[in-house]
């Protein structure tokens, strides 16, 4: 019976995932447009989006091989398999065990090989740049990351989501110096590696500071809505990762009643709510900084991730 | 012991006959033959055997013993060896000169056969030596190649200052008495002192082998020098033998380990693998990439020994299985990906003529299988999963999170920071590998060479092929490989991992399942099901039309593939990040005035940090004292009686006052 409900609880998360993704990158368009006296487009555009990009044809250039065609699908998959690995409404994922957090950020960065090489195929010069620039700031947002998966797991013992999850909502964790700083770190990796302000702009490729959307100029019609559902994922799973981690209240436990699921998604959406609202005000009211500005930005991420992993060992909770 | 004797008589018979295919059937066959042994030995739990032949120092005989260490990289050497041959089977008819590599690939094989099984210092140092003189003489098999000459001085200078630091090693170890078998030494370990000794000598001798920084510089001058199979040897394999060297030495014979070695072992090898991919990174010769790339690898192996050796120091026999289990399942998975790597750039090779990447571009629509097996290569070697890398390095990392149990504060603090240089250079070696494949493959080809290039020959994509499929199993399936070791792990630590494969769904679970807990095969799984979910799902809702056109390229597309993306524009970022510290790399732009119609020309100078602080001062030194001592050549004959005399004199005294 237990197996069944972690079944149909983790079909449900894949399909959640799936289904919010794009209603969370509407939200926060339209508050980004409220803040600044724009009526915006309506919430569900971003779905009208990518119907209509599935109705559009695919155009490819020449030169492109298989590479670029099979690379959307890889990208979608990895990063869909990542963000249903990590707990959104309910714990217990009938298949949480087939990866930590390391391999979640591992496989994030299997996603972004993929996309990254496919932004070499065509060779144009705004792929290679995208690429380039891409794989830099990758390579210190990473190590960021497991910075703060390090001090997560120092504090948890475990590097399972779901395990830390549940060590959050005991007392024993109290108010930690390098909770918080993993914390800061966390968001600014976030920021980084979803190409949002101040690291990319998301609303512009015509600019030279450009990342993502440069990368991905060529691509076109059903590969393209691939690519933003894949790049609407990805904001979910991170807004996802950091609600579990240090907001972890209300997430369903496996074993309680359908009452607790219903009031776990509840407090998903509204955690959703919340971050949606944090990402468009701190997008309004930061400017985009140039982008060999970006390794001093994510560095200081880096810096915070590791003196947090060392805060931990001089904190006097053990 | 009959594989061994084999390879060395192919070698002889390989000088009179120069027949490739010969040759490289003969050592396919033995070198498969000897892994199929190996893994029957490594299987079958005891099953060691020793063999005494009356040959080598006259009062010793020459030992061998195969325990499961010396079975383990007996794998590693004749798997890569297999491969190496059967791409040799191709390769192998392009070569211009073959009488200059036939006679050395067979006794290349024969000595690293011969390092593994050793069991006394004589022998081991014998085949040590064999195995870097054959593999010189394959460096130098292109001589007349500029440059080649110099990487072979080079290497003969290096490997020389190895074997005498391990002779030394071996030599403290046996001690005054004399007892040069493994097991004399096995069985007297040494004081503490003379242990701290042997351990930093085996870093020196075995180290400069494998390509610790700062003795790495010899290795991506060698490696790509050589031929492309026997490249993938020396970078795959012969690294490996050296680690081999290192945890025979430290692990086997040096008695209990101190926690500081456990602090020293992992900061060089953390430092190694950061600086091996920067090096690499800022590389575009595609075999020199990989060469550097090799570097970095051995000091993620680094990391695993020496943790390896703090908890083992620390009496956690659990956490030390854990370290060294990453080590190792390292040293099989970068022998497989590297040898891979390797033969793809020799296909490039073959069919291009060139090794610069600025050059090539494109090559996917030539040769579709050679991208396609080196693609598998650069996923596996950037760690990505579902591929073998990422199960090592993300066993490495769970050994790293056990660090805070260590009573030592300076581990405290220093594992943590080799944790962020781990997750540094695995990033980077993403950034490298998007590189590597994308400069080479992808894009448009940027010289005739690249857009004429053939297919390579079908020994040579069996050889990939197999290899890539080992990188995607052994991803897949890591509990197998895991428990494969455990004979391994058990007889240097003590300890085991939970053993892997009983437990549901071919999971891995290197502590406990709360802990922490990775399954290949479920994500692979996944990936497929939801790529392919997509997939029908796209095709059937959305249109499945596809037209072709030029590239748009914000609609100013242009036809000259100098326009694209080259590698020294693709790590641009990288060297600003990165270079301008660690390299202290400096750009000069030349732009001509205006009106002026000539190019505009941007100067790039990296600075060799570890060559220009260590290596060119040792040299200095050495044509200093070799100038001044170049006028003892001419002396008279009065002088020479003088300086003879005087020497006898002065040698007499300090016997006097030494007794």
């Amino acid at each position: 019976m237990a197996v069944v409900l972690e079944a149909l609880v983790q079909f449900c998360q894949m399909l959640v995932v799936l289904a919010l993704a794009p209603l969370l990158a509407g939200y926060v368009r339209k508050v980004k447009a409220l803040l600044v006296g724009r009526r915006g487009p309506p919430l569900v555009q971003p779905y009208r989006d990518l119907a209509k990009l599935l109705r559009k044809d695919v155009v490819l250039a020449h030169t492109a091989s298989w590479v670029f065609r099979v690379a959307p699908y890889l990208v979608f998959a990895a990063t869909w398999v990542a963000a249903a690995l990590v707990p959104t409404f309910a714990t217990g994922l009938l298949f949480s065990y087939a990866a930590d957090m390391i391999a979640i950020v591992a496989l994030l960065g299997s996603a972004r090989f993929m996309l990254a090489l496919a932004g070499l195929d065509v060779g144009t010069s705004f792929g290679g740049i995208g690429s380039s620039r891409e794989m830099m700031i990758a390579s210190l947002a990473e190590p960021a990351m497991l910075m703060v998966v390090f001090t997560l797991s120092l504090l948890a013992g475990s590097t399972q989501l779901s395990s830390i999850a549940a060590f959050m909502q005991t007392p024993d964790v109290g108010l930690r110096v390098s909770l918080a700083l993993a914390l800061v770190g966390l968001v600014m990796v976030a920021i980084a590696e979803n190409a949002r302000i101040p690291v990319d702009n998301p609303a512009t490729h015509l600019e030279l500071t450009m990342v993502h959307e440069a990368m991905i100029l060529e691509y076109s019609g059903r590969h393209l809505a691939l690519i933003e559902t894949a790049s609407f994922v990805k904001l979910l799973l991170y807004v996802s990762v950091i609600g579990c981690v240090f907001a972890p209240w209300g997430i369903a436990v496996s074993g309680e009643g359908f009452a607790a699921y219903l009031a776990g998604l509840a407090a998903y959406l509204a955690k959703l709510t919340v971050a949606g609202t944090v990402l468009a005000v701190f997008e309004t009211a930061i400017a985009k900084m140039r982008v060999f500005r970006v390794s001093d930005f994510l560095g200081a991420a880096l810096m915070l991730g590791l003196l947090a992993a060392l805060l931990r060992f001089v904190s006097r909770v053990t | 012991m009959w594989g061994i004797a084999t390879l060395l008589a192919t070698g002889v018979a390989a000088v009179v006959l120069t027949r490739a295919r010969f040759v490289y059937s003969v050592t396919l066959g033995v070198t498969t033959l000897t892994l199929v042994a190996a893994l029957a030995t490594l299987l079958a739990p005891g099953a060691e055997s020793t063999l005494v032949l009356p040959i080598g120092l006259p009062w010793l005989g020459a030992h061998f013993r195969l325990d499961a260490l010396a079975a383990f990289f007996l794998i590693v050497v004749n798997l890569g060896g297999a491969t190496a041959s059967l791409f040799g089977l191709g390769y192998g008819s392009h070569e211009e000169a073959p009488g200059r590599v036939l006679p050395f690939f067979p006794a290349f094989l024969a000595g690293m056969n011969l390092v593994v099984v050793a069991a006394d210092a004589f022998t081991f140092l014998f085949a040590w030596e064999f195995m870097s003189l054959s593999s010189w003489a394959l460096v130098m098999a292109h001589h007349r190649r500029p440059g080649n000459a110099a990487a072979g001085y080079l290497y003969l200078v290096m490997a020389s200052l190895g074997t005498l630091a391990l002779i030394l090693a071996l030599g403290l170890l046996a001690g005054p008495d004399g007892g040069y078998a493994f097991e004399a030494m096995r069985s007297d370990p040494p004081t503490a002192t003379i242990a701290a000794v042997v351990l930093v000598l085996a870093l020196v001798g075995a180290g400069s082998k494998a390509g610790l920084v700062p003795l790495h510089v010899w290795l991506p001058l060698a490696h790509p020098a050589a031929p492309s199979h026997v490249s993938a040897l020396m970078s795959g394999v012969m690294t490996k033998v050296a680690v081999y060297g290192f945890v025979r030495i430290v692990f086997d014979l040096a008695g209990p380990p101190e926690w500081w070695w456990g602090a020293l072992v992992p900061l060089i090898g953390g430092i190694t693998a950061v600086l091996g991919v920067l090096y690499a990174l800022m590389e575009h010769d595609l075999k020199r990439l990989l060469a550097y790339h090799t570097v970095e690898n051995i000091g993620i192996i680094f990391i695993g020994l020496g943790l390896a050796l703090a908890f083992g120091a620390n009496d956690m026999p659990g956490a030390a299985a854990l370290a060294l289990t990453a080590a190792l399942l390292h040293v099989f998975n970068h022998s497989v990906f590297k040898s891979l790597l390797f033969f793809g750039a020799g296909a490039v090779l073959v069919s291009t003529g060139e090794r610069d990447m600025e050059r090539l571009g494109g090559l996917i629509h030539r040769m579709p299988l050679t991208a396609f097996a080196f693609l598998v290569g650069s996923a596996a070697i950037s760690a990505l999963p579902p591929f073998n890398g990422f199960v090592s390095e993300w066993l490495t990392f769970q050994a790293i999170l056990l660090s805070p149990s260590l009573p030592q504060w300076l581990l405290k603090f220093l594992v943590p920071a080799i944790g962020a240089l781990l997750a540094l250079s695995a990033a980077l070696a993403a950034a490298c590998f998007v590189k590597a494949f994308g400069i080479t493959f992808l894009g448009r080809p940027r010289t005739p060479v690249a857009s004429d290039a053939l297919e390579t020959d079908r020994w040579s994509l069996t050889a990939m092929f197999a290899l890539a499929a080992l990188c995607l199993l052994a991803g897949i399936l890591p509990g197998y490989f895991i428990d494969a070791l455990a004979p391994v792990i058990h007889g240097l630590t003590g300890a085991n991992l939970p053993r892997q494969n009983e437990l549901d769904w071919l999971t891995i679970v290197p502590i406990e399942q709360s802990r922490s807990s990775y399954n290949g095969l479920l994500l692979f799984f996944f990936i497929v099901l939801a790529a392919g979910l997509g997939a029908e799902a796209i095709h059937r809702l959305a249109s499945a039309r596809t037209r072709r056109s030029p590239a748009w390229d914000c609609g100013f597309p242009d036809p000259s593939p100098a326009t694209q993306y080259t590698s020294g524009s693709f790590s641009q970022p990288i060297r600003r990040v990165f270079g301008t510290v660690v390299f202290r790399a400096s750009e000069e732009v030349h732009m001509p005035p205006p009106g002026d119609a000539r190019a505009a020309r941007l100067h790039v100078r990296l600075h060799d940090v570890p060559w220009d602080a260590l290596y060119v001062p040792v040299a200095k030194i050495v044509g200093f004292a070799a100038d001044r001592l170049n006028r003892v050549q001419f002396l008279t004959i009065r002088g020479y009686l003088t300086l003879v005399f005087s020497a006898l004199v002065l040698l007499l005294m300090v016997l006097a006052v030494w007794q």
